[in-house]
């Protein structure tokens, strides 16, 4: 599926300053059994915002209305554990477009570039000075500019560039996918398979 | 620049189909494993984009993430489940892929099945959406787990787009002490490098410890790389794996085994190759191995204390939470700690060599009364096997049950569920929060030490009941 197209995006973030968050926690295994992509959202991290009751953990991040934005920024070895893509979706589908952490997990990774979710790794000491920014004022705008691969702290004007591959770069730039790129190929690939035991 | 190339090497640059400069590779997928929850919406999309799936012969699908443990011969009940099974059992269908749902004698745990029907092959490279795919690479192939985009990729075109990992090897030489585990040495390993400390790598085993250990022990290794961040792990194959493949179903015939074979003895890595990374330890170090906290890197030896925070590099914050959710404290004896549960199965110790690990601890003992115990095997086969080998009648006398097979309690999307603040000692991968129910505390071991916990109902050094001398 094609996805929104990625280019500069300019936006207040949310802070989770947790080391090792996984995808149990970013979506438990008992909210794996949709068979559609959408409504994940209302169960990203099910367990740290709300009671067993359903009523929201007040102290937990996502339930305190002075942070929102579309820019979320965890501890270091962020999206570990399980392959599931529904912990990218779950990030998106409640609006988040981009991930800012000093470390991510592979799958992690891989998945939110393959549907349209940034994920941005910054050094351990810029993401201490984007959490002390956070901190001081929940309003501080962090720009995130994919063309020129750099993130900046609106306010300070501090900033460092990330790392992404030309051609993830230019796919998020134009909403493309790997699957057209792929069946764009089919042919090489069919010609491939011959030479390939079963 | 070393010409020499490593087993992963070797694997990987057969398989790419193109190279994209400043990019990733495109892989090519030799077979692809399909469960019911990371498939429908990779179905979906197939679907939406008026596709098909390229090609069925290589694609396996079966149900083991979200079944029960019990009557799986009745209708699934929960009606979500049961709703992403039949869309497994449609898609199959409609797209000519073989599915072995619940109830085929060939049904279990994916990374259990795809080994015991010779699926699993060495040189090949195999993905399925499950981060537990890592298994497979106990037989000399690449193999990992994968996002639903990606899945959609493999059905629809056969490859991946990725970029080749680095590589890293990590030898262990010396003779493992007694009751010490292909899990205990995984758990060694994952806590002396931290659950990211192999991110961005794919591993090969190497050393006297690794050789010596059978198929089963490999595959419990190799399961538990992704624990440590790493794409994947793999070992050489060597006469053990090709005796364990042969004649297997999905393996190759007569003159085709032949050429495999020749094939299959090359891959291993060149005695001058260059990997990116090279971690050594010694096999003689490491005790029977359990986990404190909330994430696997959080491993010990049995007979240790819960370490300090002060000792960490940094994370204090987030160490503190862990302890917390557990209701553990620092410097904590973990022996002797209660405990309520146990879990014996996964795709990580839930092979006939676990059963029998297990039996041979309780065999005599009686199951302690407080203590309530899951024993699921990884397939129908193992299943079998434990009925086959007198084990189910141990396990009986001792006054356990057996279940039916399935992913069970290890991620706990069916019925198997670790209540809130209970603990499990638990065979499987993962310690997570909630992992195993909400509020569940788990407690990741070997099955020996599984076993020592269900008989006297708290963490127990199976050393003391097997009556070895504790080093």
């Amino acid at each position: 599926m094609a996805y929104d197209k990625f280019n500069v995006l300019t936006s207040t973030a949310v802070p989770l300053p947790i080391e090792n968050v996984d995808t149990d926690q970013i979506i438990p295994a008992r909210f794996l059994k949709a068979t559609e992509r959408t409504g994940f959202g209302d169960n990203l991290f099910r367990d740290w915002r709300y009671h067993p009751d359903n009523s929201p953990k007040e102290h937990f991040v996502l339930n305190n209305p002075i942070y929102s934005g579309k820019i979320l920024v965890g501890g270091k070895n962020f999206g570990s554990g399980s392959s599931r893509e529904h912990a990218a979706w779950a990030i998106y589908d409640y609006g988040f477009r981009c991930v800012v952490s000093s470390f991510f997990a592979d799958i992690f990774r891989n998945n939110c570039l393959n549907i349209g979710v940034l994920p941005v790794q910054v050094s351990a000491a810029f993401l201490q000075k984007i959490f002390e920014a956070i901190e001081a004022s929940p309003k501080a705008q962090i720009t995130v500019d994919l063309p020129s691969q750099t993130i900046t702290i609106n306010d300070t004007g501090a900033s460092e560039s990330f790392e992404i591959n030309d051609y993830k770069k230019d796919n998020m730039l134009n909403g493309y996918d790997d699957i057209d790129y792929l069946l764009s190929m089919k042919g090489e690939i069919e010609n491939f398979a011959k030479d390939m035991p079963l | 620049m070393s010409s020499k190339k490593t087993l992963f090497d070797k694997v990987w640059d057969a398989h790419v189909v193109r190279k994209i400069e400043n990019g990733p590779d495109v892989l090519f997928i030799d077979r692809h494993l399909v469960h019911e929850v990371t498939s429908p919406v990779a179905f979906l999309g197939l679907k939406n984009r008026k596709s098909k799936v390229l090609y069925p012969d290589r694609t396996f699908a079966t149900a083991d993430h979200n079944t029960p443990t019990r009557n799986q011969h009745l209708p699934v009940k929960d009606p979500l489940s049961a709703n992403q099974l039949k869309a497994l059992e449609q898609n199959a269908a409609e797209h000519g892929i073989p599915y072995w749902g619940l109830g085929h004698e060939k049904n279990g745990i994916v990374h259990v099945i795809g080994p015991e029907n010779g699926i699993t092959l060495p040189g090949a490279t195999i993905v399925c959406g499950d981060s537990h795919t890592s298994t497979h690479g106990a037989f000399g192939a690449i193999a990992f787990g994968i996002g639903t985009s990606e899945v959609e990729m493999v059905l629809s075109s056969q490859c991946i787009m990725q970029p080749k990992a680095k590589k890293m090897r990590i030898t262990i030489d010396g003779s493992l002490n007694k009751a010490v585990t292909p899990k205990d040495v995984a758990l060694y390993i994952i806590s002396q490098l931290s659950t990211s400390g192999a991110t961005g790598y794919f591993v090969e085993y190497a050393g006297e410890v690794f050789r010596n250990m059978s198929m089963e022990g490999r595959m419990t290794v190799c399961n538990l790389s992704i624990e440590m961040g790493a794409r994947g792990g793999m070992i050489a194959p060597d006469e053990k794996t090709f005796a364990y493949i042969k004649g297997r179903e999905y393996t190759p015939k007569g003159a085709a085994w032949d050429t495999a074979m020749e094939y299959w003895k090359t891959l291993r890595t060149d005695d001058d190759a260059v990997f990116d990374k090279e971690v050594v330890f010694n096999g003689t170090e490491i005790e029977p191995m359990i986990t404190y906290g909330t994430n696997p890197g959080m491993g010990i030896g049995i007979s240790l204390g819960i370490p300090k925070a002060e000792a960490l590099e940094g994370g204090v914050a987030t160490y503190k939470k862990s302890l917390e959710y557990m209701n553990f404290h620092e410097g904590d004896a973990m022996l002797g700690k209660k405990i309520d549960f146990v879990f014996l199965g996964s795709c990580t110790n839930g092979r006939i060599e676990d059963f029998r690990a297990f039996a041979e601890i309780v065999k005599g003992r009686k199951k302690a009364d407080h203590v309530t115990a899951w024993l699921v095997p990884g397939s129908h086969r193992v299943e079998e096997a434990i009925k086959e080998e007198g084990i189910l009648d141990i396990l009986e006398e001792a006054g356990f049950e057996l279940r039916e097979p399935g992913c069970s309690a290890c991620l706990a999307m069916n019925d198997d569920k670790i209540p809130a603040g209970k603990y499990a000692v638990s065979t499987s991968n993962r310690n997570f929060e909630g992992r195993q129910g909400p509020g569940a505390r788990t407690l990741l071991a070997s099955p020996l030490v599984a076993a020592a916990a269900a008989v006297t109902g708290k963490v127990t050094d199976p050393r003391e009941l097997l009556q070895l001398e504790i080093a």
